[in-house]
């Protein structure tokens, strides 16, 4: 099999094989994170740009140690230290950028929708790293793929998402892929964070926290936005946490094996009690770990696969090209074979410019 | 000057005339109506209208021609060439100018620029408020004195309701009408599509229907109260229509418009976050679409009326939730309505109805008629030529139309105002006669 999506901009539209593909790159990847040196030289001479409009700890860290682990070299934008204060517009930001030949652009925006922007504009692979409360899809796969460790294949399994549905972008990326892989989720919240829309997707609706967490396998608490109570969508954070905050309590009614993830950052207190976030069952921090491979697969996934468009291009341009393209297609699974320090496997072998796309070259 | 447009079919739904009819025009006037081959020993300019429809002019009652203030999205000029065009002889033009279209002056300067573009008939809307501030009257009298033919603070909607009944009882002094943007702010809250499955699913906030039907069912109520004429703005929702129908049968001077891309695409346009299909009121659900036609077919909606928002490109190739509201409309709208023709809708003399006799009789304008002695206003069109839209090629200085690519079937011949040609399509010059 081979991944033929040339943007990562959300998990809606990936098939189960695609999604478990992804998946299965992450954990091969996973282990080199465990080494003494935790650099492979997958990626060398490629350049991974993080465009960052919004504030991020977790993903954007995550996104530049998986670029470097590959050995790509990795820089970060944020919008406080860039021209977007001098008014630029993200398009124009981003041709610009695309004009200094990155090999993947990872764009964070608060407008859903934005990388698909950039996207139109097709001058290098887009992965999405969260846009407004659309999706954020490397965060469902590295919360599937948590889950996975723990818990075995997802199907069948029932998993609560819990909080502020309405305006998550890692709930939409959640439910797609969750129930793409044939699991079951609730979604549990006050019925203003719960649109009466979710029924759409096959989904399970609870407005009340002990009910809907009846027998899950698996907890995932949202983060609340503070701000979310000035425009009414609950009277106070005290209140909130009175009806929706994770408690040793109301985690009596999962099942006694039961995960609990948080994509961060936590507000504790508020939809989570220290002692869950920090006790036996919390698996908040290897969610973290397992973010480094998944991004790690993501980037490997759409860069080599903008080299073979490349060959392609050259195919039909009429000129040699190596075996490798073959090579790939005959041996599903090649992408597979992990990348050993020093010894360069597959697609990395030849130590080969990153090339334009003829189409880009004289403009 | 004489012009004799023979050889084509007349549909004059005012006088109720649908037949092979030859036009004498004197001196800007229509002068007669007759058989074929009446006016064959006249001695006139001769225009050949075989295969093609003559209807009075179109009328549209609801665009922004953006000047003065936003000549880079449009002027008076460039959005009446685009309206002659698309087959319009006569614009209503919305208040919402820099500065605002507030008092006499602006009005004036509007009808000035009307008159120095020379094509189609530009009549303004003057604002309810000042400034579209929402709080105090604006000079009504005056406005309607230099020309105003309707008042509104089209894309502000007004939340005060006291407001709004103090207008429409000043303003029935008048005899015009208000025409009303029906949003509630604050269910709308800064939306940027229609509220529903493909909102949640995309992640951007919603302008749920209710916005628009709570605030259409208190002008109605104060339509009621005050008897005066509230005209609906592009209506979009299906329970909209509902009130609309529901006031008009209590006899109420109530009457309302719908957009040509209100009834003809859903929320699905906005799939991939085209902010083309981003407008105010937003795209809704297959339900409203066909609740559009029903109501166009039932008499509830009076008339079409395109809503032609020009904005530039920058406004438009930015994040979904910061791009402008609105999209072009004034050269795809006699096409758009021609497909519910062909779709069993109405019948082509209630399209023409809609689209040119309805909004001059709610406007209070003397045209929408082909009546011996009014001024010779009209539009020639060919039902079944096809053509695609270019986005590039329109008359407008904008571009944002929904409907780039699209195949449409309908295409304006001829425009003509008051006895002038202030259009013809290249493909049809030098046809003889």
């Amino acid at each position: 099999m081979t991944f033929s999506q040339r943007h990562f901009l959300g998990i809606e539209g990936l098939s189960r094989d695609e999604l478990l593909f992804v998946l299965h790159t992450a954990e091969s990847f996973r282990e080199i994170s465990e080494r003494e040196v935790k650099k492979v030289p997958t990626l060398r001479g490629k350049t991974i740009i993080n465009l960052f409009y919004e504030s991020s700890t977790r993903t954007r860290s995550s996104f530049e140690i998986a670029a470097k682990r590959l050995s790509a070299d990795a820089i970060n934008i944020s919008a406080s230290t860039s021209s977007v204060n001098k008014g630029e517009t993200l398009l124009d930001t981003a041709r610009n950028l695309c004009a200094m030949r990155p090999a993947a652009l990872v764009i964070r925006h608060p407008a859903s929708g934005a990388p698909h922007l950039l996207a139109r504009l097709d001058q290098c692979p887009v992965i999405n790293a969260g846009d407004g409360a659309h999706e954020h899809p490397t965060q469902a796969l590295l919360d599937v793929m948590t889950i996975r460790e723990h818990l075995g294949d997802v199907a069948g399994k029932s998993i609560a998402i819990v909080g502020d549905i309405l305006h998550s972008r890692v709930a939409r990326s959640n439910i797609l892929a969750l129930t793409t892989l044939g699991a079951q989720v609730r979604l549990i919240g006050p019925p203003t964070l719960l649109p009466l829309e979710c029924s759409r997707w096959g989904v399970e609706r609870h407005t009340n926290l002990r009910a809907g967490l009846a027998g899950v396998d698996a907890i995932m608490m949202l983060r609340l936005q503070r701000e979310r109570q000035m425009r009414n969508f609950f009277p106070s954070l005290d209140e909130y946490a009175r009806g929706f905050c994770l408690t040793v309590e109301a985690l009596k009614e999962a099942k006694p094996n039961v995960i609990i993830l948080h994509p961060g950052p936590m507000n504790r207190g508020v939809e989570i009690d220290s002692r869950v976030a920090d006790g036996p069952y919390s698996v908040i921090l290897e969610q973290v770990t397992n973010g480094v491979a998944v991004r790690m697969a993501v980037l490997y996934l759409l860069t080599t696969q903008e080299r073979l468009a490349t060959q392609e291009q050259s195919v039909t341009n009429g000129q040699a090209v190596g075996q490798e393209r073959t090579d790939r297609q005959t041996q599903p699974g090649a992408w597979a074979e992990r990348p050993q320090p020093g010894q360069e496997k597959g697609p990395s072998r030849q130590p080969e410019p990153f090339l334009l796309p003829e189409r880009a070259v004289g403009q | 000057m004489r012009m004799v447009v023979q050889n084509g079919t007349v549909i004059d739904p005012a006088n109720r005339l649908e037949a092979d009819r030859d036009l004498l025009i004197e001196e800007g006037v229509i002068r007669e109506l007759g058989r074929p081959g009446s006016f064959a020993a006249v001695e006139a300019q001769r225009i050949d209208a075989s295969g093609c429809v003559v209807a009075p002019g179109l009328i549209d009652m609801h665009v922004h021609l953006r000047e003065p203030g936003y000549e880079y999205k449009e002027t008076v000029l460039t959005g009446t060439q685009a309206a002659v065009a698309g087959g319009f002889t006569a614009l209503a033009c919305m208040a919402n100018t820099s500065p605002v279209n507030d008092n006499g002056a602006v009005t004036r300067f509007i009808v000035e620029q009307a008159r120095a573009a020379g094509l189609a008939r530009v009549f303004p809307i003057g604002a309810l408020s000042k400034g579209l501030h929402g709080e105090e009257l604006a000079a009504i009298g005056e406005m309607v004195e230099a020309g105003a033919v309707a008042i509104s603070d089209d894309g502000r909607p007004v939340m005060d309701a006291n407001l709004m009944r103090r207008a429409l009882e000043y303003c029935s002094m008048f005899d015009v009408p208000i025409s009303v943007h029906e949003e509630d702010l604050h269910l709308s809250a800064g939306g940027s599509m229609n509220e529903g499955p493909t909102s949640v699913r995309l992640g951007i906030r919603g302008v749920p229907s209710v916005a628009e039907e709570v605030m259409v069912a208190r002008d109605i109520a104060l339509a009621r109260l005050t008897r005066g004429r509230v005209h609906i703005a592009h209506v979009s929702t299906r329970r909209a229509v509902a009130l609309v129908r529901q006031a008009k049968a209590e006899g109420l001077a109530v009457t309302a418009e719908v957009a040509p891309h209100h009834f003809t695409l859903t929320e699905a346009a906005v799939e991939g976050y085209d902010t083309h299909a981003k407008m105010s009121p937003p795209l809704r659900l297959a339900d409203d679409v066909t609740a559009m036609k029903e109501g166009l077919r039932d008499g509830s909606i009076d008339a079409i009326a395109t809503d032609h928002a020009p904005h530039h490109r920058d406004e438009k190739e930015v994040e979904f939730d910061q791009a402008a509201h609105g999209v072009t409309g004034l050269e795809t709208a006699l096409p758009l309505t021609l497909k519910l023709v062909r779709d069993g809708v109405f019948c082509l003399s209630e399209a023409v109805r809609k689209l040119s006799v309805n909004p001059a009789r709610i406007l209070g304008l003397p045209y929408g008629t082909l009546a011996v002695g009014r001024p010779a206003d009209l539009t020639l069109f060919d039902t079944r030529a096809t053509w695609r839209v270019d986005p590039l090629a329109s008359r407008s200085r904008s571009q944002n139309t929904p409907f780039a690519g699209w195949e449409l079937t309908g295409k304006v011949r001829l425009t003509m105002v008051e006895g002038r040609i202030v259009y013809a399509d290249c493909e049809q010059e030098g046809k003889p006669a």
